[in-house]
């Protein structure tokens, strides 16, 4: 296989049907109906320890949700865009990854963040407000949340293109890497999506485009976003696989996404896959929900909870009895208390911050722009009781303003000196001053 | 043998920097077997492989967007836009990802790609393909903004762009492409820096063209011919002007376009993008704010009319010209 792929193979229809490629539609379409296992005979058969992982981490994400948005409600948190109803796409995503691949998560993504193992602090620094990305993306191999949306869907493409060039090069030092990017239903409107699974295909990048499709971008509804079949469907177009799987089946969501990524590891290209799912919070704390849909549309969505769906497998398997239960909730009580102590801990962010790594190097325009703020900082420190917000009569008074403070020597005396060593000597000067 | 065009020292430039850094990627529209629509990136393909000169779906979001990718992963992209206005659709890209990741990361993911735009007017291009683009870019902190205007700027630069650990976009002046370096002042003026033929030219460093006693003119790219020109004819009234090649728009070199404009007390910026909001401003008011005594007379701009860009039988009358630069100098309140 070469890595840019440009000779014809035997399953290629000529001229004069087509220019370049045709092929069979058929092997890429999605499932008319969603992937489910709960519920289906293949629950009994699924790995019953995998189950239990999946569960465990379902009560932890839950709890974790809860928490960041009591958290924004004590104002300790900008905001915070829940995924609650939507834990098993977020853990599923995390889990199917190893570790040599790469995340490339959206703003609402925050627990699949947690999920690959980011300290909570460090996955909420962006909505804290304290810095725009909390972690190290080399460390964990996640991306920075990313706002703009679908954005980061080409980002993915580039890395895994990137990494594959590398393994081509090198097959015994490098690794088979997949990047798994997550959208939501309202991003695969975005040019960005299109032009990431366009790119994804012809190179043939090893990515895994995860759609969480929660039915609403804000407050439009997916009629009003796509007419497409299902968006799984859009996969068809790139000559990708499309996958469609229940979002709130955690069982299902675990197997579809690991399919997805060893088709992507093994070189066989990227997928597309839509998960069905529903978020029971509103968009953010910001946001008020019930302007835009109905209490029982979401009382119907709250019955198929994937913790609740899940919970009852494990029950009805015999993998979950109420002791378990009960210390499960002892974990998320721990989590959650982990997650106030980190608050507890945190530092506030330092204005010093502001000019460092804009540039490798910092401008000389910027080391001034730092050292007038330094300086600005150090004088506020020695007054502390000066409002910077407000001017009163001591610093500024506009009656006692003297002719000179309006001239340009006025202006120089405040700190601009413009004339330089040789400042009258021999050169033009004009009227003005 | 040493490049004799723009486009011969962009293809050097590039076609090095694929041989010494086996990161270096080019990517773009029409940059394989064409060579680039202006034949920049001409027989790159067949030297170094399709991967490493790679043609992309036509979408300069998902050019830039994969670019950003490959950077992540260790790469050094160097992405062809094919031309100004067609750079567009990958504005988001630049300026909510290129520019701001090294930043928002707390410097732990640096960007080093540059991003190749050829740009600007007087080649008779029909509509959105002569726009002068630079000051979105100068405006977005965490991009470097560079665009050289002779032969030997064009190969230092650009090795200079892609050594960078910065973004840097990089303006290809399209009207100097295929013409030879213009007569009086492609040579630094003495004392000033900066690199011959083969050579790294330092991005962040304006070079004086011309040294000139009477005033002080202020230009980059597309019109530094225009300049030099104006400089040679204004010897017949007895001036003599001081030509500044900015070179890099960010960062600015506030101590070279000082030291020449205090030397002279008088100063005109030129460029093709239109005046209002454009990097002329920004240039007048660090003169303003800098030089404040030592100057005799307001700083002047010779700039491209606030219009969209206009038909080419009509851009000769937008583009700055000899006369009108020679106009603005005459303005410079030389009567005492």
């Amino acid at each position: 296989m070469t890595l840019v792929d440009h000779s014809t193979s035997p399953d290629l229809v000529g001229p004069p049907h087509s220019h370049g490629p045709r092929r069979d539609a058929a092997p890429l379409l999605p499932d008319p109906e969603p992937v489910r296992v709960l519920g289906t005979e293949a629950a009994a058969a699924f790995d019953p320890e995998l189950a239990r992982d999946l569960h465990r981490r379902l009560v932890l994400a839950r709890r974790f949700n809860q928490q960041a948005t009591t958290l924004t409600r004590q104002g300790r948190l900008a905001v915070y865009p829940a995924s609650t109803g939507q834990e098993a796409c977020q853990v599923g995503a995390a889990m199917v990854l190893r570790p040599q691949d790469w995340l490339f998560p959206s703003y609402r993504d925050t627990l699949a963040v947690v999920a690959r193992g980011v300290r909570p602090i460090d996955a909420l620094t962006l909505m804290r407000g304290h810095a725009h990305c909390g972690y190290d993306p080399y460390e964990h191999r996640i991306a920075p949340l990313s706002t703009p949306l679908a954005t980061q869907a080409a980002h993915a493409v580039g890395l895994a293109h990137a990494a594959r060039l590398r393994a081509a090069a090198n097959p015994a030092a490098d690794e088979q890497l997949v990047a798994l990017a997550l959208v939501g239903d309202g991003g695969t409107s975005e040019g960005d999506f299109h032009e990431a699974l366009n790119f994804a295909a012809v190179l043939r990048a090893p990515v895994v485009f995860l759609v969480q499709n929660n039915g609403y971008a804000i407050s439009v509804p997916l009629a009003r976003q796509s007419a497409a079949p299902t968006l799984a469907h859009k996969a068809v177009g790139y000559g990708m696989v499309g996958r469609l799987v229940d979002g709130n089946d955690a069982l299902a969501v675990h197997q579809v996404l690991s399919d997805a990524v060893e088709h992507a590891r093994s070189g066989r290209g990227p997928v597309l896959v839509e998960a069905i799912t529903y978020r029971l919070d509103a968009h953010t704390n910001a946001d008020d929900a019930t302007r835009y849909r109905s209490a029982g549309e979401v009382e119907a969505w709250r019955a198929r909870d994937p913790l609740t769906l899940l919970d009852a497998h494990l029950r009805a398997q015999g993998l979950l009895d109420d002791a378990g239960a009960a210390e499960l909730a002892r974990a998320a009580e721990e989590l959650a208390g982990r997650i106030r102590a980190e608050f507890e801990a945190a530092p506030e962010p330092d204005p010093a911050t502001l000019f460092t790594h804009v540039y490798a190097e910092p401008t000389s325009q910027l080391r001034a722009q730092a050292a007038e703020l330094a300086a600005r900082l150090a004088d506020e420190a020695d007054d502390p009781g000066d409002d910077p917000f407000h001017l009163d009569g001591d610093e500024f008074d506009s009656d006692n303003l003297t002719a000179n403070d309006l001239t340009a020597d006025g202006l120089a005396a405040g700190g601009v000196d413009d004339r330089g060593p040789d400042a009258g000597a021999g050169t033009t000067r004009g009227g003005a001053a | 043998m040493s490049p004799t065009t723009m486009v011969g020292a962009l293809n050097a430039a590039l076609r090095d920097s694929l041989r010494d850094d086996p990161d270096v990627h080019v990517l773009g529209e029409d940059v394989g077997a064409l060579g680039g629509v202006f034949r920049v990136t001409d027989g790159l393909a067949a030297e170094f492989g399709a991967a490493r000169c790679l043609d992309t779906p036509l979408a300069e979001a998902g050019i830039l967007g994969t670019a950003i990718g490959m950077a992540m992963y260790g790469l050094r992209p160097v992405v062809e836009m094919q031309f100004d206005a067609f750079a567009y659709p990958a504005f988001e890209q630049l300026v909510s990802h290129v520019a701001k990741m090294r930043n928002r990361t707390g410097g732990r993911v640096g960007l080093p790609i540059t991003i190749r735009v050829p740009y600007g007017g007087g080649v008779g291009g029909v509509e959105h393909h002569s726009d002068s683009s630079e000051a979105y870019y100068a405006h977005t902190p965490g991009l470097h903004v560079v665009t050289p205007a002779t032969v030997a700027d064009g190969y230092g630069l650009l090795r200079a762009a892609i050594a960078s650990d910065d973004p840097v976009v990089f303006l290809e002046p399209k009207r100097l492409y295929w013409s030879a370096d213009p007569p009086g002042g492609t040579e630094p003026a003495a004392g000033a820096t900066s690199g011959a033929q083969d050579q790294v030219a330092p991005i962040g460093r304006a070079v004086v063209r011309r040294a000139g006693t009477s005033a002080t003119l202020i230009t980059y790219g597309p019109s530094l011919p225009i300049c030099l020109a104006a400089a040679q004819a204004a010897r017949a009234d007895g001036l003599d002007l001081a030509v500044v090649d900015l070179r890099s728009l960010v960062p600015f070199d506030d101590e070279t376009v000082c030291a020449a404009v205090r030397a002279t007390g008088r100063a005109v910026v030129v460029h093709e993008a239109s005046g209002f909001g454009g990097v002329g401003a920004e240039v007048a008011a660090r003169i303003g704010e800098q030089c404040f005594h030592h100057l005799a007379a307001p700083v002047l701009r010779v700039t491209g009319y606030d219009i969209p860009y206009p038909p080419p039988m009509l851009e000769k009358h937008h583009l700055p010209s000899v006369d009108r630069v020679l106009d603005a100098v005459a303005r410079l309140q030389w009567e005492q």
